[in-house]
């Protein structure tokens, strides 16, 4: 039976109406500007003069843009080979029924991913200094033949940033293993235990399918994630003008910031920004192909 | 046989061994963050966490101190930034929720020409990165004149196209067709079976996004830095990296100003933990 009174016309629009108009101010519009701006130099907002696709030519070979698309890329590939393990081990320690203080360790694990960017850069600054900071005082107090004037924000900034990515999503991400891990059926690991496999086989030959495509989401969230990253490099190296020495901490989010706010060219800014979006279209569209290939 | 045995029975302490040891690396950055806002400059570099005296466990109670919040209050404008971050989560948490619950609603629930286009195109714009959006939306916000105001600052976030997506999960999954066409025939009208009807039936969705988008305000850096320039309508993110160029080398200053940032989300969070993490992780498992 079909319903007997339908809705008035302007009911769908006029729910859709605040969100609509002003996703057509604040996102649609800018994303038309975004176009056009790219292939404009600007000083300022206002003051722009069309270069056509110059900013992407010279993107191209700016130097410092490839400095960070390399930090960003060595960020990337550096967070998720520590973070993914870590976080899927957690998730399979915790996940046991009979486990004493399960949701205590979940809240605890999680709990970091609370804390915003700036907050966390703030405190890890502090944690990487030398000498006083956490990690030099702990580990000098551990082992003597530490260096406690180890330069972690001066020489090392790749490490102490995925150490502090690690520290701030490993809980984050362990709760949506949790979540997959549920999905793994419990007759086939009885079934595989009892033809004899061992941890490691159940976990290769049942758990992995299981959680697999829960998994490749993850993945694929922390990739475009970590390929953003910019308030956690740019407040942790803010002594170091957000970059750190030679660059050596400049990321693309962060490039694009500075050419933009600092330097005032909105146009090179959204050149940076496109060549961002295409890339993390890139990654999904891999990330798709990827999965339909295995479903198949 | 043995060896099996043998693995279970040492496996159980290994296992809590471990999970606690992981459970305290998590923690040790928060102690620290902690117990250094509460001691003076001096204590800082002799002791690790709590400094060491006769008091009761072998720690200088005496000597723990309130002076970096005091100071924190009166140098800097944090009172000032704390209320702004309230103001400016809360009111974003509320509006756009609501939005995005009506726009999720006009999504799942009507049939009009125009539905299948708008919906493709909300979810599409999703995969784009927020910063490529970063300069023409200065640009625009620069052109409306609304610079350093609120608004300039607010209704870019009151449009969220995630909370229309996940908003219209939800009601497809939970509000059967029939119950809406049959308060129709009774009478009720559009407005009221949206809000005494619809929204209660996905009240979890409602509670996680009102968090998830007070939580993503409340840390937000990036907006707040580029459109609030002067120091009184700044929230706590952008006036703690700057107390960093003040104070970057008074360390208990920096950890009490951090502790007033993170304190009201901990707190939030050990009340509705639930709410917290099923509004962090929504719309991958469930979608």
């Amino acid at each position: 039976m079909k319903s007997a009174r339908p809705h008035p016309a302007w009911a769908p629009w006029f729910f859709l109406a605040p969100f609509l108009l002003l996703f057509a101010a604040f996102f649609a519009w800018p994303l038309v500007r975004a176009a056009v701006l790219s292939l404009e130099q600007t000083y300022g907002p206002g003051v722009g003069v069309f270069v056509g696709f110059r900013n992407f030519a010279f993107l191209a070979r700016d130097p410092l843009f490839w400095t960070a698309l390399r930090n960003t890329a060595v960020f990337t590939v550096g967070s998720l080979l520590i973070q993914m393990p870590v976080a899927l081990g957690l998730a399979i320690l915790l996940n046991r029924p009979s486990l004493r203080g399960r949701a205590v360790f979940r809240l605890i694990f999680f709990s970091p991913a609370l804390i915003g960017m700036v907050f966390a850069a703030t405190l890890f600054t502090l944690i990487f200094e030398k000498q006083t900071g956490l990690v030099n005082f702990a580990l000098h107090s551990l082992f003597r033949g530490w260096n406690p004037d180890f330069p972690w924000l001066e020489d090392y900034l790749m490490a102490s940033l995925i150490l502090a990515a690690l520290w701030l999503y490993a809980g984050f991400n362990m709760v949506y293993f949790l979540a997959a891990l549920q999905n793994v059926p419990q007759e086939q690991l009885d079934a595989a235990s009892i033809d004899g496999a061992g941890p490691w086989g159940r976990f290769r030959h049942v758990t992995l399918p299981a959680i697999r495509p829960v998994a490749g989401f993850i993945v694929m969230l922390s990739i475009a994630g970590s390929f953003q990253i910019f308030v956690l490099p740019y407040v942790m190296f803010l002594r170091t003008g957000g970059a750190g020495p030679l660059n050596r901490g400049l990321t693309v989010v962060m490039y694009l910031y500075k050419t933009g706010f600092l330097i005032g060219d909105l146009g090179y800014a959204s050149a940076i920004g496109w060549v961002l979006a295409l890339l993390l279209v890139a990654i999904a569209l891999l990330h798709r192909a990827l999965s339909r290939g295995e479903t198949q | 046989m043995n060896a099996r045995r043998l693995a279970r029975v040492l496996g159980r302490p290994l296992l809590y061994a471990f999970l606690v040891l992981f459970a305290a690396l998590t923690a040790v950055p928060f102690a620290w963050m902690i117990t250094s806002a509460f001691k003076s400059g001096g204590d800082f570099f002799l002791s690790l966490f709590l400094p060491a005296g006769n008091g009761f466990l072998g720690v200088a109670w005496d000597h723990l101190t309130l002076d970096n919040f005091r100071r924190l209050f009166r140098e800097v404008p944090m009172a000032r930034s704390l209320v702004n971050s309230v103001f400016l989560a809360s009111v974003t948490s509320l509006f756009a929720t609501l939005c995005g619950a009506m726009g999720g609603y006009a999504l799942s629930r009507f049939e009009f020409r125009g539905r299948g286009l708008l919906t493709s195109l909300v979810l599409g714009t999703a995969i784009l990165p927020v910063p490529l959006l970063l300069a023409p939306r200065f640009e625009l916000i620069y052109h409306l004149h609304l610079l350093d105001t609120f608004a300039g600052y607010l209704l870019p976030q009151l449009a969220p196209a995630f909370g229309v997506f996940l908003f219209r999960q939800a009601m497809l999954n939970h509000i059967p067709a029939e119950i809406i066409e049959s308060a129709r025939l009774e009478g009720c009208g559009e407005i009221r079976i949206f809000f005494t009807l619809v929204l209660p039936l996905v009240r979890p969705m409602v509670g996680a996004f009102i968090i998830i988008t007070f939580l993503g305000v409340w840390n937000d850096f990036i907006g707040p830095q580029i459109i609030l320039q002067s120091a009184g309508r700044q929230p706590l993110a952008v006036t703690l990296a700057g107390l960093g160029s003040n104070y970057g080398n008074d360390y208990g200053m920096m950890m009490a100003g951090t502790l007033v940032s993170v304190a009201p989300i901990i707190c939030l969070f050990l009340l509705l933990q639930k709410e917290f993490i099923s509004g962090l992780t929504s719309g991958t498992v469930k979608g």
